[in-house]
């Protein structure tokens, strides 16, 4: 039998790289062996992307994009009519929400034990391009549903387009199709929903594995375990990424799951954050609700595009605003001159400015769920100028830093 | 460790506001119901049916459903609920037509197959509870959480006859509550378990699958619980050798 297998696998090797792929990318793929708490989210944000993809299409099969149709097609059909429908939902519309919970944790450990930065610059760019693709997916997808608020907090975001001078107006249309979100709109952002973004978003999540694979792993130390090599070239901090981080991340999962079964089977709207009770009303373009919030996961981005004033009547400073939050991040790489990677090793008030930008961050998030207030706008602007200010800054404040000695080896702590 | 502790207080800081948020707006009183008690939603689709459905449709519930879910039989749901004897698998139709209704009402009255997941159950009692005596509108009542709202007040038979409380809050007139002038043909106690039985009813057809959804959650987490146990052993088991 085990001569047969082997036989096999000769004969798949001499025609496919089998065996090479599996030796690089999982049995001798050296990964530090001090990853901690923070180093699940890379596998997690694996596994509810194929959450998303499995339930995506149990959903396609019954979903029907057409504005008279849309509506009843989720709420009747796949959350009464359709056998186990209800549960493929939930596990989607959860899935939506806890994709952005998994890459904001996993964004946020790049950012404290510094995997940014050489030679690791790619593996972040290649991921904020992921997390580009994923807003444009969820955003996307929170159309299909054609509920009131899937409705409105498109109207909202396809109108900040319009924001933009002298071709704003004809891009809008040609964004939505239509003069106004209708048919033409639900058809094609259903198409690029379902195909066109998690192509893109499959091709970069490889890229970034690929990259990732090519420098090796950081590690909370922000050591390079392949300076120190043992006499067969293997790193001596290193471990084998199967099994041992195969077997680490099954628990990670199963972990995951707990929290993820916890909010499909008992609190599937999470108080009106992951399902808003709004989107239960259909869509109704001549009636506007009285307070339109877009989901949490665009509120610290759409808080910020609501504190930057507006110049003339035109919301475009803020359009701005919201557009160079994100780009910003392409940068960090090159704004953080700290030799540093790991945020143990760095000076005392780094780690308080960072802490203050989680503090921003969140703050900016929650106001983006509640509508203006003076008091509120205030608060925004003041975390805005703090997000931005933490980037921007970065070249000048993290040259006068003073470091803490970067151990040689790894450290099991 | 220190960390996982933060995270997790930070994922219960973020659900406790949550909960707050929730809450928001006016003052609602709270619906006490259990959408597991049979009975209450027997005697809250019988009330649906009877009243809701004159002019409101539900109809994305079918009355084969309801039948199973509430253990009643295909001759009860026919026989009580079914006014308008359409097929036993058919949705629940107004038994008004739009058209009239629009006539009637100005507008087509909603359709309540979900309105107790837009609303929330305690909007909905405190909304079905909240109807007063006002000349002033052409149904001849006034509602405290839905100002002016077109609705009659289908109940005024069974509740009785209510008066604002009106009160000055720095010369504006406002709404503060209502009081019971005059009994209707059932006390306070009785109607207000009546509207109960109602929005429970109309809690479980906005999610017939919520109890059974709940109950499997139960065995889901079990398992996973025992399959974290497997998993974690496995784990010590691999890293035994690592240091």
């Amino acid at each position: 039998m085990g001569q047969r297998v082997n036989d096999l696998m000769g004969w798949v090797d001499a025609r496919f790289p089998l065996t090479k792929m599996w030796e690089e990318h999982l049995s001798k793929y050296y990964a530090p062996k001090n990853f901690n708490f923070w180093y699940f989210f890379g596998s997690l944000a694996i596994m509810v992307l194929v959450i998303q993809v499995l339930s995506g299409i149990f959903l396609a099969m019954f979903y029907k994009p057409d504005t008279a149709l849309a509506f009843q097609s989720v709420e009747m059909n796949i959350m009464r009519d359709v056998e186990w429908g209800w549960l493929i939902r939930y596990f989607h519309s959860t899935g939506a929400s806890a994709f952005f919970i998994v890459v904001y944790l996993h964004m946020f450990r790049g950012l404290i034990y510094g995997s940014y930065k050489k030679p690791r610059e790619l593996v972040w760019i290649f991921g904020v391009l992921i997390f580009l693709a994923l807003m444009a997916e969820g955003f996307m997808g929170y159309l299909l549903p054609w509920g009131q608020m899937s409705f409105w907090g498109a109207q909202v975001i396809i109108n900040l387009v319009s924001a933009i001078p002298f071709v704003g107006e004809d891009l809008g249309i040609w964004v939505r199709g239509d003069f106004v979100i209708g048919d033409a709109t639900l058809n094609r952002f259903f198409s690029l929903h379902i195909i066109a973004i998690p192509l893109i978003l499959i091709g970069l999540i490889v890229a970034h594995i690929i990259a990732l694979h090519e420098v090796g792993s950081n590690n909370p130390d922000g050591v390079e375990i392949k300076k120190n090599k043992d006499e067969n070239g293997i790193p001596r901090d290193g471990i084998p990424f199967h099994p041992y981080y195969s077997v680490k991340d099954i628990v990670g999962v199963v972990v995951f799951l707990m929290f993820f079964a916890g909010v499909v089977f008992f609190i599937p709207e999470m108080f009106g954050y992951f399902l808003e009770h709004a989107n239960f009303e259909p869509a109704n373009p001549l009636k506007t609700p009285e307070h339109i919030a877009p989901v949490w996961y665009f509120t610290p981005y759409y808080s910020i595009l609501r504190a930057v004033p507006s110049i003339a009547g035109s919301a475009f400073p803020g359009v701005i605003a919201m557009g160079a939050a994100i780009v910003v991040l392409f940068f960090l790489p090159w704004l953080d001159r700290n030799p540093v990677k790991s945020i143990r090793y760095r000076a005392g008030w780094y780690k308080i400015l960072v802490a203050l930008f989680v503090v921003a961050f969140i703050t900016l998030g929650y106001l983006g769920t509640k509508a203006p207030t003076d008091m509120r706008t205030l608060v925004a602007q003041i975390c805005t100028i703090y997000y931005f200010a933490f980037f921007l800054l970065m070249p000048f404040y993290t040259k006068m830093e003073t470091n803490k000695p970067v151990p040689e080896r790894v450290t099991m702590k | 460790m220190k960390k996982i502790i933060l995270i997790l207080l930070t994922f219960v800081a973020m659900t406790s506001t949550g909960l707050v948020l929730a809450s928001g707006g006016e003052h609602l009183e709270k619906a006490n119901i259990n959408v597991d008690d049979k009975a209450s939603l027997q005697r809250g689709v019988k009330v649906f049916t009877d009243y809701c459905l004159s002019c409101h449709s539900a109809k994305y519930v079918r009355f084969n459903r309801v039948a199973t879910d509430l253990g009643m039989t295909e001759e009860q749901v026919m026989g009580n609920l079914n006014h308008l004897g359409t097929k036993f698998g058919s949705t629940m139709t107004a038994v008004m037509t739009p058209e009239y209704a629009k006539q009637a009402f100005g507008a087509v009255p909603p359709d309540l197959s979900l309105v107790a997941r837009s609303r929330g159950v305690d909007w909905l009692y405190s909304y079905l509870k909240g109807f007063y005596a006002d000349p002033s509108k052409t149904t001849g009542h006034n509602n405290t959480v839905f100002k002016d709202v077109g609705m009659p007040n289908i109940f005024w038979k069974q509740e009785g006859v209510k008066k604002p409380i009106i009160e000055d809050h720095d010369g504006e007139k406002v709404v503060a509550g209502v009081e019971l002038v005059k009994q209707g043909t059932m006390t306070p106690e009785e109607f207000d378990a009546m509207i109960n039985d109602l929005v429970a009813y109309m809690s479980y057809m906005g999610e017939p699958n919520q109890s059974y959804r709940k109950s499997l959650g139960v065995y889901v987490l079990i398992f996973l619980v025992v399959l974290f146990g497997f998993a974690y052993a496995m784990k010590k088991d691999y890293w035994k050798d690592v240091h």
